[in-house]
């Protein structure tokens, strides 16, 4: 089937039920023997040694299938997903949802790196310890930073230890009381302001100039005074724009007395080219799930390493991960340390993946991502801009772009009422995946950000602008078919009444039971 | 001049009211047609109720609808009045939405006759469209009226701006608030697929976390102005004070001192003392002095001090300037305006604050 020479795309659709609706009583995907009497002679009562508080009343309410249903089920359900495997996932701008690649799944799921436990004796587990050590050397390296922490385990959580951070810096000098306040910019990533302010601070968020799409340097004099604990920014930005002021934003900074922290979420056009420590930056931190090709496995695990400047290391989350001269250890006597930020010792597949991924590319083959991906993106860029209805903002200024860009269809929305959402649910007709909007607030209307990594290749750049160009034709000539998109999907339309309703929502079955009596 | 029409439903259910904008461009009812074409999917379950001739009855039968028409009027003579006569009609008929086509000086009408009795939003026909009760175009005002009809829209206070029309048409623009209009918004029209929207505020939620904010940093010995408008009312509400919706009250050690003060009578009770100004931009245009508060006049607002100003605004009023300003004054004096201007801090939620400039 196709649409304009666009290939046709029809979403399975088994109208699958929930596990819990399947199946039968009594029913059981295998049995287990008794035990032969001499066994159960030998053991004793097994079960009084799960002490009485623990001991369940009730059998616990789980689905009885037989496997073949099992089986079948979960197929089913795999043949209605949609990922980075059998889709364009170009819409997912900041994602950076770049391939994946089986060698480094298939290298984290050797029982070598699954059998070991991180509470065994550092000595037993060396090998997993020096590849931890040299992805931190690695991203100091790429970084111009001084030390890595592997501990958080997203991008919210690393901004959250860098204000940490701040505030330890500030309260081991006696200003913490004054230094109250954390600067940040609205286009950069949201948690930017919220991590701080979970971290305590208040937070003064700068808008960008109108014309440039970026904060005029005089906005932030005007913000920085003695109560300034430092700065937090995302650069390049989710627009694509890096803020050409970056190293005059950390000069005042630093005059006030403040540090700061750069979410480098978007790093995946700066890879090799731009060290945000030799800029001034004194923390930072990078998405392992983002930039360094380990998965988005349903928005995780993620990890995301942060680094800091010397004047910083005493205040890293313990335990710091060292090395002798002959061996890897765990320290923690750290006595400025912020403290433990997560369990154990960090997301390690997605560590082990993104060493895997940086020693696979090296130095030259990073480059090449870092280029690749914007050109990429300004292909795309190129495409897109000639699509009736779209407009990119800011473009006299920044008519180029890094990683990704954000677009808008406010003008298909006045001159024909269909807005992204529509084309949203339209697009994953085609069988490609939706774009990314915008994080809020939305400062440009109807708002979409596309990003290309450089795993995508330029079929799936003209497929995406193909589709889109087809979707405005529609638009234009007969809305209705945008507007009551989707029809060739799983589902028509959801229904989000009940994820927003406390009455309604239910995260476990259990729930839904007791809600829906 | 403006006419409205209102829609009553039967057994309870949704009502959409529309009203017409007489005497306007051949474009208003093509334009209000454009609305109820967004509404005829609904047609069945809705009864729309109607002011008759041209103004809204024919534009109700051009979409197939079968109005329930009220009134009378002088065909293609109508005036203000009617505009009042309608409203008041509707709201006497217990509509669920007052649907208005027309400009500032129709929403004018429609506030003088119902205030925020009843839910009501404009069709935008009209040249000078200043208020913020108007959707961004007929198609939008239709699709709104769907939404807010099936419960899916929240409803705000939104400013209703009368403009000086000889002004106007000396090439001067002169708007003041003259008053507020319930109207639906879309809070989560659209879903961003990648943050947290649920985590994303409505206005009231927003108007409170402000007002707990500037609450817990006043001092007793200061004197507070509170200037009109919804979100420095609800600084009031935190406080338990009533306050004038319009008007500039006076608060001081968190008890109500003065209400619906002119200038003369701010001055007279403020005398010496500390004084603070609390103040909302008004949506779109921005302005924090000049429009809707001419009492807050150059010799109070020099009386005061430019860093005893304190600009509140939710993040979505400060979207729809700029966005993220600047914001405006034009007290009347020059150098009290370049005194204003500059950068300033808006409290914008619990310790949250934004920098933008204010121009005159």
């Amino acid at each position: 089937m196709t649409e304009n020479g666009i290939p046709g795309y029809r979403a399975v659709a088994w109208n699958e039920p929930l596990i819990f609706q399947l199946g039968r009583k009594g029913r059981r995907g295998s049995t287990i023997l008794a035990a032969e009497d001499q066994i159960k002679v030998e053991s004793g009562d097994v079960r009084s040694r799960i002490p009485e508080a623990m001991r369940r009343k009730e059998s616990a309410n789980l689905p009885e299938l037989s496997e073949p249903e099992v089986v079948r089920h979960f197929i089913r359900l795999s043949q209605q997903n949609f990922g980075v495997d059998s889709g364009v996932m170009i819409g997912h701008g900041t994602c950076t949802m770049k391939y994946n690649p089986k060698i480094n799944e298939t290298l984290a799921r050797s029982p070598r790196l699954t059998r070991i436990h991180p509470l065994q004796d550092t000595s037993t587990v060396q090998g997993i310890l020096e590849i931890m050590y040299r992805l931190a050397k690695l991203l100091c390296t790429l970084s111009g930073m001084d030390e890595f922490s592997l501990q958080p385990r997203g991008g919210a959580h690393a901004v959250l230890t860098n204000a940490r951070i701040i505030r330890a810096y500030h309260k081991l000098n006696g200003e913490l009381e004054q230094r109250n306040e954390i600067v940040t910019t609205v286009l950069s990533h949201p948690c930017n302001g919220g991590s701080p302010a979970v971290a305590g601070f208040k937070v003064i968020t700068l808008y960008p100039d109108p014309e440039t799409g970026t904060p005029n340097v005089e906005t932030l004099k005007a913000a920085v005074s003695k109560h300034t604990a430092g700065m937090t920014i995302t650069d390049p930005y989710d627009t694509g724009i890096f803020d050409p002021c970056i190293d005059e934003y950390i000069k005042i900074i630093h005059e006030a007395g403040g540090l700061v922290a750069v979410d480098q979420a978007n790093a995946n056009s700066l890879l090799g080219r731009l060290r945000i420590g030799d800029v001034g930056a004194d923390l930072c931190h990078f998405n392992l799930h983002k930039s360094f090709s380990a998965p988005h496995g349903s928005h995780g695990p993620g990890s995301a390493p942060v680094g800091v400047k010397k004047h910083l290391v005493g205040f890293l989350p313990v335990p710091t991960l060292e090395f002798d001269g002959s061996k890897y250890y765990l320290d923690y006597d750290r006595p400025h340390s912020i403290g433990k930020v997560s369990g154990f010792h960090g997301v390690i597949p997605a560590v082990l993946k993104a060493y895997a991924w940086i020693m696979a590319m090296g130095e030259e083959g990073l480059r090449e991502t870092s280029e690749v991906a914007v050109i990429n993106n300004n292909y795309l860029i190129e495409k897109l801009r000639k699509v009736r209805g779209v407009t990119l903002p800011w473009n006299k200024n920044h008519p180029r772009r890094l990683q990704e860009a954000r677009f808008s269809l406010q003008q298909m929305m006045e001159e024909t009422g269909v807005g992204i959402d529509d084309v949203n649910r339209r697009m994953v007709d085609f069988g490609i995946q939706k774009c990314f909007t915008s994080h809020e607030p939305w400062i440009v209307p109807e708002p979409f950000t596309p990003e290309p990594p450089e795993s995508t290749p330029k079929e799936d750049l003209d497929r995406f602008s193909d589709v889109l160009r087809q979707i405005s034709r529609e638009a234009y000539t007969n809305p209705e078919i945008v507007k009551k998109a989707p029809h060739n999907c799983t589902i028509s339309r959801m229904d989000l009444s009940s994820p927003r309703d406390p009455k309604k929502w239910a995260l476990t079955w259990r729930a839904y039971l007791s809600k829906n009596k | 001049m403006g006419g409205r029409v209102g829609l009553k439903g039967t057994d309870g259910k949704e009502i959409l009211a529309r009203a017409r904008d007489l005497g306007a461009k051949p474009v208003s009812p093509v334009r209000t047609i454009e609305a109820l074409r967004e509404i005829t999917q609904i047609a069945d379950s809705i009864e729309l109720v109607t002011y008759p001739f041209d103004m809204g009855e024919e534009e109700a039968r051009e979409c197939g609808f079968d109005p329930k028409v009220l009134g009378s009027i002088k065909e293609n003579e109508t005036t203000a009045a009617d505009t009042a006569n309608a409203a008041m009609a509707m709201l006497k008929c217990h509509v669920d939405l007052i649907l208005f086509a027309g400009g500032d000086g129709t929403a004018r009408d429609v506030c003088r006759s119902v205030r925020q009795d009843v839910p009501a939003l404009g069709i935008p026909t009209g040249v000078k469209i200043h208020s913020a009760v108007f959707a961004v175009n007929p198609r939008k005002a239709g699709e709104l009226t769907v939404r807010f009809l099936h419960g899916k829209a929240s409803l705000r206070e939104a400013e209703v701006m009368d403009t000086d029309e000889q002004a106007f048409r000396e090439g001067r623009l002169s708007a003041h608030l003259c008053g507020y209009l319930k109207v639906p918004y879309e809070k989560d029209a659209v879903q961003p697929s990648k943050s947290a929207s649920f985590a994303t505020l409505d206005e009231e939620t927003s108007q409170d976390s402000i007002a707990q904010c500037i609450v817990e940093r006043m001092e007793d010995s200061c004197y507070y102005i509170l200037c009109p408008g919804t979100t420095v009312k609800a600084v009031a509400d935190k406080l338990g004070v009533a306050k004038t919706l319009l008007g500039v009250d006076l608060i001081h050690k968190r008890t109500l001192v003065g209400s619906d003060l002119n200038e003369q009578g701010l001055l007279k009770l403020l005398g010496q003392k500390k004084a603070k100004i609390i103040v909302s931009p008004i949506g779109r245009q921005g302005f924090i002095f000049g429009r809707g508060n001419p009492q807050i006049s150059p010799a109070v607002i020099r009386r005061v001090g430019r860093e005893n100003i304190l600009i509140i605004a939710t993040p979505s009023k400060l979207l729809s300037i700029g966005p993220g300003g600047p914001l405006l004054v034009d007290t009347g004096n020059e150098e009290t305006d370049r005194m204003l201007s500059g950068y300033v801090r808006v409290v914008t939620g619990y310790q949250e604050e934004v920098v933008v400039k204010v121009s005159s």
